[in-house]
């Protein structure tokens, strides 16, 4: 059905390009998310989506499409007809890591898209079980490099961020402890807390409150400033360790060739949300972290997309990492 | 004890306000509606519905979700009783019986005990929760993946052990289920499994798309070969609602169902789905004439809608005490309190009391209304099955195709029930059962997840298994259960658990 629609607005459009980019937006625009819904990025997506549609005048529709790392949303978004009304959310992981991580991937995250902006990121936070004996990032690095692969460390599958970032940290550490794939981060989660497993790097907002509640402890955050959400947790660099920065960014896209009228308005919508001091609490309240200025427009999402595939393909190539 | 009445009338308070009551309301009758679409279970509903609770207070918000999560689980085990297409793992069970039920006039008995079990299971489960939510949460964190493979593999036992006639048929199933689990990218290293390069496979094989097929499109295959069953389902409508006899029948199921549920339901990493199972097979043990069973036996319903019931209900707990949700549904139940600005976690009890207990008294009254809903809905449900079948079995095709659709917006999905389909098709005219291989389906993956966590985690040491007192525990269970069925005396006594 959905295709018919693209097809007719396909015809439709050739009818009428330039008034049509002018009216832009004239019906419900679709953004693909290519995570089920309720983790982060498709939380992030319905905050920032929900003020843009208020500026854009037309609902921003979230369609869900999860698989292969989000890579199936985002190859399907990609090969949409480029006339703003499919646009979607993309992370570290589909503009990132996927290069080096799916082989055949069907896009190329540098030449395939127009960007739109970052909407959020979601600092990386190093967390252990309550009982793991270090009290602060050096003990615990001391200890991973002493115990080897004596040490468990937990991820929610290959592909996801606490993986990629996992496998970062330990190439910047250099150490190789025994990973433990979980399928999410919930279960990975629970047996952290039951003590089955020593460590993982996740995001923020799925560590947050069971650090508040002391079932897990944090070691370090990973970015450049503490997190007003976990006051506490020192930054990587205040303890000791250098070049492990890393946040799960998250950022709007729409496919190549969408009309540059159609981006500035889009990208319009999206810096206009991020100031908007709702969206701001709530961003801010996940423990989100919102870009820089030049990270908002289409210019600077593109250099994020480059220097993020020249940082994790390496890493990840190094470290055998795929999955196909 | 007085905190527990104090902060049980603090949640009344919040869920009883007009606003409340109707977002509860609203929030079931619309879960009802579509969750009764094929295919279309809770997740999808939530999904779908979850942007127009963005305009509420968190507190309503999360009732309505709460209310459609009820409903739309309650939706599809009418799909399942009405047509035989269950929309999720622990509806397959309730199709069994339930079915058959419908199909010999009873619909309406077979809805109405389900509307009723499922009502008592939620309100027993709504206490649990209120008054053992906390100390509960531990048993979640006791069970690692050690644990979580000796239950899986007394699930299965559970299967073999009861299977009648053909055990050697029904093992087949099982292991074809557990097969076919395995498709898909593997967890551990990310290599692709029997997905012969095709990208949708990439991610395994739905469990709705594989039991819709299996069960409902062959269903309907079936029903239009046999040309003189084709409207045995309209034929008598019969009672709308059990009478004395049915409830003396069902009244134990229901406490056992509600039992078995209740304590799945908080496992983590989707325990909830054996609920059924478990009560299905103990009623049938238990049943003084198991041949029964399978042909429109009322405890087949009754105790296993409970149970499921009563698992989605304390399924809850990990997720309000700790904040990890124990299955999909309560990860988008994540989601939606993020979205509204409440960061589930351990602090949810203390720093949102009105939100926390409020929760938990609108599933009570969530449950209520579902009741309230559901009874005057029996005869509208029932009254459809009068629609002839040339009619009817267009419609359910078409919704099925869309229901499919909806949840993962991929074509290739809508291919495959027509697919499994044609094999489930072929496996009833060969006399096997479907229900041993989406228990096989189920159970595998989970199982062959779990093994492998365990086995890194001890660094290959099976030993590991009989080490931990609750693995050690179930698998002598799983032993003694597998023994009792090989004794050939005992044997004789056997039934099959899964019978079309």
């Amino acid at each position: 059905m959905k295709k018919v629609v693209l097809a007719l607005a396909a015809v439709v459009g050739l009818a009428a390009t330039g008034a049509q980019a002018q009216n832009y937006p004239t019906r419900p625009i679709t953004m693909i998310v290519p995570f089920a819904a309720g983790g982060p990025t498709d939380v992030i997506a319905r905050i920032v989506s929900d003020h843009m549609s208020r500026t854009l005048g037309q609902q921003i529709v979230i369609e869900n499409v999860a698989g292969a790392g989000g890579t199936t949303g985002i190859t399907r978004a990609a090969q949409s007809q480029p006339d703003g009304y499919t646009i979607m959310m993309g992370h570290m992981g589909t503009h990132g890591a996927a290069p080096a991580l799916y082989p055949n991937l069907k896009y190329d995250p540098t030449k395939d898209f127009a960007p739109i902006g970052v909407a959020a990121g979601t600092p990386i936070v190093i967390v252990a079980r309550k009982d793991f004996p270090a009290n602060d990032l050096k003990g615990f690095l001391d200890y991973v490099k002493t115990n080897g692969d004596k040490v468990n460390m937990a991820h929610a599958g290959v592909g996801s961020v606490s993986h990629s970032t996992g496998i970062f940290f330990n190439s910047v550490v250099k150490v190789k402890p025994t990973m433990v794939a979980y399928r999410g981060t919930g279960p990975a989660l629970n047996d952290l807390m039951g003590n089955t497993v020593d460590f993982m790097t996740d995001q923020i907002v799925n560590v947050a409150p069971q650090i508040q509640g002391n079932n897990i402890k944090a070691y370090a955050i990973a970015t450049p400033e503490r997190s007003p959400v976990l006051p506490n947790v020192p930054t990587t660099k205040e303890a000791g360790l250098e070049g492990y920065e890393v946040s799960a960014w998250n950022a709007v896209f729409a496919p190549k060739g969408t009309p540059p009228d159609v981006v500035k308005k889009l990208s319009d919508a999206l810096i206009k949300s991020l100031e908007d001091e709702n969206t701001k609490k709530r961003l801010l309240d996940l423990g989100g972290v919102l870009p820089t200025a030049s990270e908002r427009t289409p210019e600077g999402l593109q250099k994020l997309v480059e220097s993020e595939v020249a940082r994790w393909t390496p890493v990840l190539k190094a470290a055998g990492a795929t999955a196909e | 004890m007085g905190d527990f009445f104090s902060n049980l009338s603090l949640g009344f308070g919040v869920a009883l306000s007009l606003q409340n009551l109707g977002l509860a309301f609203l929030g079931c009758l619309v879960g009802t509606l579509i969750g009764v679409l094929p295919g279309v279970g809770p997740i999808a509903t939530i999904a779908m519905l979850l942007p127009i609770t963005f305009g509420l207070d968190p507190v309503g918000a999360l009732i309505m979700l709460a209310g459609i999560y009820y409903g739309a689980q309650y939706g599809g085990s009418t799909t399942a009783i009405l047509v035989n297409i269950p929309g999720e793992a622990t509806s397959v069970v309730t199709a069994l019986d339930g079915h058959q039920m419908a199909r010999q006039g009873r619909a309406g008995v077979a809805l109405g005990i389900a509307a009723i079990g499922s009502f008592f299971a939620g309100t027993v489960a709504t206490l649990v929760i209120a008054a053992l939510g906390a100390p509960l949460t531990g048993l979640a964190l006791v069970f690692g993946p050690t644990e979580y493979f000796s239950l899986m593999v007394m699930g299965l036992v559970f299967a073999v052990v009861l299977a009648r006639g053909s055990i050697l048929k029904a093992i087949a199933m099982i292991l074809v289920g557990v097969l076919l689990s395995t498709v898909g990218t593997d967890l551990e290293t990310g290599e692709e499994r029997m997905t012969f390069g095709l990208p949708f496979l990439a991610d395994g094989i739905d469990f709705a798309v594989l039991a819709m097929g299996i069960f409902g499109i062959a269903e309907i295959m079936r029903n239009l070969d046999h040309t003189e069953h084709r409207d045995v389902v309209r034929q008598a409508i019969g009672r709308l609602l059990p009478n004395k006899d049915d409830f003396r029948q069902s009244y134990k199921p229901v406490l056992r169902g509600t039992f078995i549920g209740a304590i799945l339901g908080i496992l983590p990493g989707n325990g909830a789905v054996l609920g059924p199972f478990a009560s299905y097979t103990l009623e049938k043990k238990l049943a003084k004439d198991p041949r029964r069973f399978g042909r429109g036996a009322i405890e087949g319903v009754a105790g296993p809608e409970s149970a499921n019931n009563a698992g989605a209900q304390t399924s809850f707990i990990p997720l309000l005490t700790l904040g990890i949700p124990p299955n999909a549904v309560m990860a988008l139940m994540v989601g939606a309190m993020t979205i509204h600005g409440i960061i589930p976690g351990p602090q949810v009890m203390t720093k949102n009391p009105t939100l926390f207990w409020g929760m938990i008294a609108s599933m009570w009254v969530g449950n209520l209304m579902l009741l309230i809903i559901n009874l005057p809905l029996v005869g509208m449900w029932v009254r459809l099955l009068k629609v002839p079948y040339r009619l009817m079995f267009p419609a359910i095709l078409m919704f099925c195709a869309i229901g499919i659709y909806s949840i993962n917006s991929l074509p290739t999905d809508v291919m495959f029930i027509g697919l499994f389909g044609f094999v489930g098709y072929v496996l009833i005219k060969f006399g096997f059962e479907p229900a041993p291989m989406l228990l096989g389906f189920v159970l595998g993956k989970l199982m062959e997840e779990n093994l492998r966590r365990a086995l890194i985690i001890s660094r290959g040491s099976m030993e590991t298994f009989i080490e931990r007192p609750i693995s050690a525990g179930l698998l002598a269970v799983a032993a003694i259960l597998l023994v009792i069925a090989l004794l050939p005396s005992i044997r004789k006594g056997r039934d099959e658990v899964f019978t079309e």
